[in-house]
């Protein structure tokens, strides 16, 4: 028989264990490592501060909220071990079909012309309706073909951007009332930023401190003892693939009221940039992993390099490959973070 | 002349008849192998005869796998020597051991569904046409002249995963035998073909045994035993017990050898005055897995299942709980017919499920203690508006792991760190927040310290105490009949029967479980 007494759970120390940070520490001295680089780099080779300048960091963040807002949604389908490729696609669909909603009736091209001058929350229902609809289909067809959510979304990603095309024969919308369009300027032109500050707050206490977000973090970290537990999987995973979808159709909305046009091409590859922001912030892609705080710094960190190298005058296509190239590092850094833990035990 | 590369590609031995006779074609000498915190074989010797079929018996845990993996070169034994053909050879690789003349055919087949025959049996060997590429015709006749020596007749150009169970394992046997090795180990091959396909199965093993391989044959069949082999070894509890010819001994004698140890355990059975029947199961049949299964279970029983691994004890419990909701049959609790089409209506019914794999079906590894303890509890309780409520909950898993003594720095370290035996704490707590009537324990002392084991033993004593009704799935035999109130046998799918405590015992249960 054992002779200790557990009397406080420190009586039996198995191991003495290190207080460790919190990953997002780590990720957050990248984000200033990086701003630091540019700023240091900016005054040798471009004789400017980087972050003296008020309405870059400005840009930067206006820039960083439209991807944030997907990579909140993305970020929980990746902890429930799926993914999602159709968010840029759907930014688009949600896009054309919103923007029709909420065009002015003074706009010489009116694509309904009985329902002109509606107030501005009207297209914005439609335009979350139509991502929550794409995101349900989504989610429908992992649960219940059981098809690979890379293939479930890849379909969605051909599929909306075709809706997104086929629904104005492919002509732009503008023309969008004044209360619409505050979605993306309104705030002193903050509204972007507060928007993506509020979804990544909310799904922050979601994800840490509701069922809902125990049981999305529980199906990726182990499906099988997740149904034992009495979870139901199929539904649940509905309701995250819907919740992706629908923040591509905020991030649809905030969109469009501040550029004040909907195109069909629109959001080409923020599916990709919302997984690398939601990687680069230690989400782990096998599941059960990650929070929405590092997606967060994620974003913020591939906002500041795209400024900063725009600001160093770098090419375009160095651009691209340096990108590629983090993302790759980060995702080694992931697996090699795992494969520790997993020699542990 | 022939060149050095010819040489490694053709197997060296087999074809040229040994100058050295040899009696035994394999000798395992006092083989010794430990794992963390077991002795999973302590001093284990087998001589396998060439041209004979030697069976190894022994219950689930006696440590027949382990000797085959040392074998086939999976493992390396701690001490103790390995002789083939009379001499003493290191096996570093299970390749090492194929090119020595080793073949094994394990239970879960190992081939290339999606490529064909031929090409899973001359993998990494393919006969090359000038070009260096791979010649198919070459490859088809090698393969029909194989098939033609084994009298198996199966398409070489077929795709494997078109195949049955026991052509797949045809091919097996065919692809050990093309290496032209001297030692072919089976384990269980019996275990998933038809009587039929035994039939056949039987008639090449006695092929290969007329031309001189020594065949290890591993199963829980006495039927087979006296049909197949000529000599047999028993094991138990990772000791060596006997090895004898079959014709000289009866089926009693080997469950005898097989179960012979004393029952030095204590079990910390208390005699609780049972209640009224809680759950009642009648008929219930989950088909092509198990059918008929039926049974009582009363307020603070422990009913015990036995039965060999895949006899489906752990089926009829995945079912009573709803992860794979029955095609036939009735459940009633407490005397009220019940639908369990979830695990979600089973813990709502007052049901709990420590499942057997601890890692497969049971930790959330990524999470933490306390996110592990109440992923089962947080459905209707300690919720409010969708909200967890964190410091409720911290208080309850706190109390909880101090109470299974869970060793831990704080509930908020990961699952991942801790042993075996404080995961499996943590796992049984999970199910105690939820306060159940009906507690089914699947392998709950599996993999873990001795000393943690006594402490769940103790713990379900004082469950079944307080009213639990108990029902526990074990393969420790000890466990089963140290515990349990009465014992339900399992075997292929069928209920055998149901032994009362006085009634059970190692014999009896073996009896049941193996016919």
């Amino acid at each position: 028989m054992t002779t200790h007494t557990a009397t406080t759970p420190n009586a039996t120390l198995e191991a003495p264990s290190k207080r460790r940070l919190p990953q997002e520490v780590s990720i957050l001295l990248v984000l200033f490592g990086i701003a630091a680089f540019f700023e240091v780099l900016g005054w040798f080779l471009v004789g400017q501060s980087f972050l003296g300048n008020i309405s870059r960091l400005q840009i930067i963040i206006l820039q960083v909220s439209v991807i944030g807002i997907i990579a909140v949604g993305v970020t929980q389908v990746i902890i429930t071990g799926g993914i999602d490729l159709s968010s840029g696609s759907v930014v688009a669909m949600s896009a054309m079909v919103a923007a029709t909603f909420a065009q002015d009736a003074n706009w010489p091209k009116i694509i309904h012309p009985a329902l002109v001058d509606l107030p501005w929350f009207i297209p914005l229902m439609v335009g979350l309706a139509v991502g929550a609809a794409a995101g349900f289909v989504n989610g429908w067809l992992i649960t219940k073909t059981k098809i690979p959510p890379f293939i479930a979304t890849l379909g969605m990603m051909v599929s909306a951007r075709g809706i997104a095309r086929w629904y104005t024969d492919g002509s732009p919308v503008s023309g969008f009332t004044e209360s619409f369009a505050m979605l993306g300027n309104g705030m002193g032109r903050w509204a972007p930023v507060v928007i993506f500050l509020v979804v990544a707050a909310v799904f922050h206490i979601v994800m840490r401190y509701t069922r809902f977000g125990k049981f999305t973090y529980a199906i990726g970290a182990n499906p099988q003892a997740a149904r034992v537990s009495g979870i139901n999987i199929e539904s649940h995973l509905i309701k995250v693939y819907m919740i992706a979808g629908l923040l591509a159709g905020l991030a649809a909305m905030v969109a469009i009221a501040r550029i004040k046009t909907a195109q069909a091409g629109m959001g080409m590859m923020y599916e990709l940039d919302a997984i690398a922001a939601a990687v680069i912030g230690g989400v782990s892609l096998t599941g059960g992993r990650g929070r929405i705080t590092g997606t967060v710094i994620g974003a913020l960190i591939l906002g500041v390099m795209l400024s900063g190298f725009t600001f160093l005058r770098v090419d375009a296509y160095y651009q691209d490959i340096i990108k590629g190239a983090i993302i790759i590092v980060a995702v080694v850094v992931d697996m090699h973070r795992q494969n520790k833990r997993s020699k542990k035990t | 002349m022939v060149n050095a590369s010819q040489v490694e590609a053709v197997p060296s031995k087999g074809a040229i008849p040994q100058a050295k006779p040899y009696e035994y074609v394999l000798e395992i000498v006092n083989a010794r192998k430990e794992f963390p915190g077991v002795v999973a074989l302590d001093n284990v010797s087998l001589r396998v005869r060439p041209g004979t079929v030697h069976a190894l018996m022994g219950e689930n845990g006696a440590g027949k796998s382990t000797l085959m993996k040392i074998i086939a070169g999976i493992y390396h034994p701690d001490a103790g020597e390995i002789r083939l053909r009379g001499e003493a050879v290191h096996l570093a690789t299970p390749l090492a051991a194929q090119e020595a003349g080793i073949a094994m055919i394990h239970q879960e087949l190992l081939l290339m569904n999606s490529m064909t025959v031929a090409e899973n049996i001359w993998i990494r060997r393919e006969p090359r046409n000038a070009f260096g590429l791979v010649n198919h015709a070459q490859m088809r006749q090698m393969t029909t002249e194989l098939f033609d020596r084994l009298n198996i007749t199966l398409d070489p150009d077929a795709e494997v995963s078109e195949l049955s169970v026991a052509n797949r394992q045809m091919v097996e046997i065919a692809k050990a035998v093309s290496f032209n090795s001297d030692v072919l180990i089976m384990d269980e091959p019996t275990s998933a073909i038809t009587e039929k396909e035994v039939a056949h199965l039987f008639e090449i093993i006695r092929g290969l045994r007329e031309q001189g391989i020594g065949i290890v044959y591993i199963t829980h069949k006495m039927n087979e035993l006296f049909e197949i082999a000529d000599e047999f070894s028993v094991f138990r509890d990772g000791h060596y017990i006997a090895t004898h010819p079959s014709a000289d001994v009866t089926r009693d004698d080997i469950i005898q050898m097989m179960v012979g140890r004393e029952i030095t355990q204590m079990f910390p059975k208390e005699e609780v005055k049972l209640g009224d029947v809680v759950l009642s199961v009648k008929n219930l049949t989950l088909d092509g897995v198990f059918q008929d299964v039926s049974f009582d279970v009363r307020a603070g029983e422990i009913l015990g299942f036995a039965g060999l691994v895949g006899s489906g004890r752990s089926n009829v419990a995945e079912t009573l709980f709803g992860v794979t909701p029955a095609s036939s049959g009735s459940i009633e609790i407490n005397g009220k017919t019940v639908s369990i089409k979830t695990s979600h209506d089973a813990i709502k019914l007052g049901m709990a499920f420590l499942t057997e794999d601890r890692k497969e079906t049971g930790c959330f590894l990524p999470l933490d203690i306390q996110e592990n303890a109440q992923m089962a509890v947080i459905h209707d309780d300690f919720v409010k508006y969708g909200f967890v409520q964190e410091a409720k909950l911290e208080k309850v898993c706190l109390e909880i792991s101090q109470k299974l003594r869970v060793k831990t720095p704080n509930m908020h370290e990961c699952i991942e760190n801790l042993s075996g035996g404080n995961q499996q704490k943590v796992l049984i707590g999970r199910w105690l927040l939820t306060n159940p009537k009906i507690l089914i324990l699947d392998e709950p002392t599996r993999g873990i310290d001795v000393g943690a084991k006594a402490e769940i033993h103790s713990l379900i004593t004082q469950l079944a105490h307080n009213g639990v009704a108990v029902i526990m799935i074990s393969s420790e035999m000890p466990e089963v009949l140290g515990m349990s109130d009465r014992v339900v046998v399992m075997h292929e799918g069928h209920c055998t029967g149901i032994l009362d405590r006085a009634d059970a015992n190692q014999v009896a249960v073996m009896d049941l479980a193996s016919q």
